[in-house]
């Protein structure tokens, strides 16, 4: 919400993991099913159904993992981990026409999406309902505290850069990160990676593009090693030394 | 059986440099004043079933007098 409205693009690109229930409209035997079910592991074609908000065309998608939980007749219960963008309700019909009966999705739970699972930080309505008013009405945050989670919270799994207070100000402004400012760096992190920077404090400054590998951002002398994209944190949280500097010469104080 | 498909990732952390961060300014993510904390969260919301995520969101809208209440991801047409 509100500033931590910027993260959005990148948590809709996020792997979500999903409970559904097929059912199916013949009768098909456990090994069958099996045998079709895990035949859609991996990448699979897809054309987002009529009644969708993309563009129809036939695209391909990930499915990491798919497994079946439960199975009462013509009812499957299905868990599925996949790509952004992947439509479970054409993924039922599809393993439909596969097993050649037909099929179609009866009901979907997404279990998680990201970091973010259905055993973390969780909230109903009811929830945030009651927060919002015992913070009005009684001065208490402590509930608004559980429903509403830091932003910070959201991108647990993309890979960090943790910058200097110095170079914090600058990074708000949308100046690209260079590599002087960098303080640690989670390994892994390769060109054109989604990467958040942070303050030493846990703070997300911003969200941006990787420029170098992570080596490069550890033995490199200058350079950009990270493009600004989305700014998540206001400009003036932290001192603008770069300002400063600019205005009276180098190595003036703050 | 593990709950969930995709495993713990193990990431490492490499220091370039060591500093200290000023506490005067900026602060950890659950130590924000409330109208700076509020500034910078999210919902993990249990959606009940019936309503659209846009309606949830044009609701909370209402409710909490925030124009920018967004979700991400919806369900519908899946």
């Amino acid at each position: 919400m509100s500033r931590a409205i910027k993260v959005l693009p990148v948590l809709l690109k996020e792997d979500k993991e999903y409970v559904c229930v097929m059912r199916l409209h013949g009768d098909v035997d456990d090994a069958s099913l099996r045998k079709v079910v895990n035949m859609f592991k991996g990448p699979i074609y897809q054309r987002p159904p009529l009644r969708s908000a993309v563009k129809r065309a036939l695209r391909v998608r990930r499915i990491y993992d798919i497994r079946i939980l439960e199975r009462d007749g013509r009812n499957v219960l299905l868990q599925v981990w996949c790509e952004a963008g992947t439509y479970m309700r054409k993924l039922c019909h599809d393993i439909g026409e596969i097993l050649g009966v037909g099929a179609h999705m009866q009901e979907l739970r997404r279990i998680r999406s990201g970091s973010l699972d259905e055993d973390h930080y969780l909230a109903t309505l009811h929830d945030v309902v009651d927060a919002f008013f015992f913070w009005k009405e009684h001065k208490l945050e402590e509930p608004l505290r559980q429903s509403f989670i830091p932003v910070e919270y959201t991108i647990q799994h993309i890979p960090k850069v943790v910058i200097r207070d110095s170079a914090v100000d600058a990074i708000c402004h949308g100046a690209p990160l260079t590599v002087p400012g960098i303080l640690q760096v989670e390994n892994g992190i390769k060109v054109r990676d989604t990467v958040a920077i942070m303050t030493l404090k846990g703070e997300l400054v911003a969200l941006g593009e990787a420029v170098m590998r992570s080596e490069q951002m550890l033995t490199a002398k200058k350079g950009i090693a990270v493009k600004t994209k989305a700014v998540i944190m206001e400009p003036g949280t932290y001192p603008s030394m770069w300002k400063k500097k600019k205005k009276s010469g180098a190595g003036a104080g703050i | 059986m593990e709950k969930y498909l995709k495993g713990t990732e193990k990431r490492e952390i490499f220091i370039k440099d060591e500093e200290d961060t000023n506490p005067d300014y900026g602060w950890k993510p659950e130590e924000r004043p409330i109208e700076v904390y509020l500034k910078y969260v999210a919902i993990n919301l249990d959606k009940p079933v019936g309503p659209s995520s846009h309606e949830i969101v044009a609701w909370l809208r209402r409710l909490l007098g925030i124009e920018k209440v967004a979700h991400a991801g919806t369900l519908e047409g899946c």
